[in-house]
Order: C-alpha cells, then structure tokens, then sequence
C-alpha cells in the first residue's frame, strides 16, 4: 500500500472538513461572569501581603536563634586571646612536632 | 457610534472590564473553531475557549498592538491547546482494530482503487481524526498547521513560540510518525 499517498488522502479529507466555529449560546456572558468574579491580581499587593505573611515567622525564628545563642552558647572569659592561643597552636604545630621528635 | 479595538483594549487596560465582552464576542469563532482542531469533546472545548479567553484579560498588558490583536489572541489559543494535548496525552488512541465498518470500506476502496475513495467521505474524516488523536502532541500540532491549516514554517514558529529549526525538525518527524501510525494499521488490517 502506498503510504505516503494514504497520508495524503487523509490530510485532503482533514481539509475538506473544516471544524465548525460554533459557539454555545451566551458564552460571552459566562466568560464575563468569570472576570467579574475574580478579584483584581495586583503583583505588588500580592507581593506586600507575602512579606507581611513572612514577616512573623521571620521574627519568631529570630527570637528562638537569639534566645538559644543567649543562654546556651559557651562564653569565654577572654575571648581574643583564647582566638590568638588557638591561632599559635596551628600555626606552630609542625615545629611543636619537628622539636618533639629531636629528643 | 462602535468603539474601535484599540480603544475596546485601552478601556479594559483602564478597569472597564465590560468592555472585554466585544472582544469576546468577536473571535470567539475563530478560538472555537481552533479549540475544536484539538480536542473531541464539547466540554472539553469549552474548557479551552475560557482558558484561552480568562488568559487574555489576564495577559492583555503584555499585548503592545503592534501586531493585531487577533494574532496574539491566537498564539494563545494554539498555545492553550497545545497545553490541553499535552496534558491528555495519555489518552491518546493506539488500538486501530476497532475501525468503524465504514472506515474499513473506506481503507480497503483506497487499497484497491485509490481515486475512488473520497477525501470528503464522512468514513475518510474519522480515519483522519483517528490518525491525529494518536500523534504526539507535537506531532499533531504540526501537522493541523502545516498540513490541514496550510500555514508557513514562519507562521507556525510564531504561533507556538518555537524556532524555525525546531518547526522544520518536528514536521519531518511528525510525518514521519504519522507514516508509522498508518502503516500500522494497514499491518493490523491486512497481515
């Protein structure tokens, strides 16, 4: 069977038969129905009423993080030179080690 | 006195909603007619139509009137309905051995003298939807523009938003598979 001819056929047969632009009646009115139902999308009030949604949860886990950093957190009683100390050690590690092993 | 489109479009933009409703009124024809080139059943092409028409009075600050405004209220419809194919692809039809009995006639008077079976014979419109409604998406939308709407490879890139390339590159396939969905009838029919 020729394929392509076939193919042919079908599309001429698609063509002779357009589909019908019929629309239901008072369709206008439905469409106009839904438009008027829906409020007005204004981005930047969606936008405003987002941050002020997030804006409470935002402050709350603020306070949570500043309660726990507060009263949980170690304190050192100097911390600056507890920071130097530390730095020195690294720094000095290897030579701490190279002295070490000359005994 | 009646108001042009332009001014019909600039009254919408300033909050006179009623005056959306010529527009409606207008082309929903033409958006019917698109919408029925895609989908079968009545409600469903209903459902386009308000798609097509609540996405316009949405989108309508993107409309710049350089264009008229019938084109780019039918990007939206071909869009829409592309979007409605690909989300029922899953119903697309592949079993061809239930052809109606004129279906049937219509095939076997084609394998036999091909000039004898008519495109405009109701059985030749069916094996045509038939055929369509097993396409990819893709592959249908090509082929009701390019092939049974009769558009260009520009038209077409334009109305669905692909490039030129990729519109040459899906027609060949979509003939191609259109090719493999009759064969495969034939086969189901005469092997």
């Amino acid at each position: 069977m020729n394929l392509v001819e076939l193919q042919k056929k079908l599309i001429a047969a698609a063509r002779a038969n357009p589909p019908s632009d019929r629309v239901p009646p008072s369709f206008e009115k439905r469409i106009m129905a839904l438009i008027t139902a829906r409020p007005v999308s204004d981005v930047w009030a969606a936008w405003a009423r987002g941050l002020w949604v997030a804006a409470a949860p935002c402050v709350a886990v603020m306070l949570l993080f500043s309660a726990m950093a507060f009263f949980h957190a170690p304190q050192p009683s100097n911390p600056s030179i507890d920071l130097a100390q530390q730095l020195d050690n690294t720094l000095l590690a290897a030579v701490d080690q190279n002295s070490d092993s000359s005994w | 006195m009646e108001r042009t489109e332009a001014e019909l479009i600039a009254a919408v933009l300033k909050g006179d909603a009623a005056s959306f409703e010529p527009l409606i009124e207008k082309y929903s024809p033409r958006v019917f007619a698109t919408a029925r080139r895609y989908a079968r059943r009545e409600s469903e092409i209903e459902d386009i139509v308000q798609e097509v028409w609540l996405k316009a009075y949405q989108k309508l600050q993107s409309f710049r009137g350089e264009a008229p405004f019938e084109h780019w209220l039918m990007r939206l419809a071909v869009r829409t309905c592309y979007d409605f194919l690909r989300s029922h692809q899953r119903n697309r039809e592949s079993a061809f051995s239930d052809l109606s009995e004129p279906e049937d006639d219509w095939l076997e008077r084609f394998v036999h003298t091909p000039g004898a079976a008519r495109e405009d014979a109701d059985a030749a419109r069916q094996l045509v939807q038939r055929v369509l409604q097993s396409l990819s998406p893709p592959a249908r939308l090509v082929i009701t523009l390019l092939e049974i709407e009769d558009r260009s490879v520009k038209e077409i890139s334009k109305l669905t938003g692909w490039s030129v390339p990729l519109v040459k590159v899906r027609a060949f396939r979509a003939r191609a598979e259109m090719r493999k969905i009759l064969a495969k009838i034939t086969q189901e029919k005469y092997l």
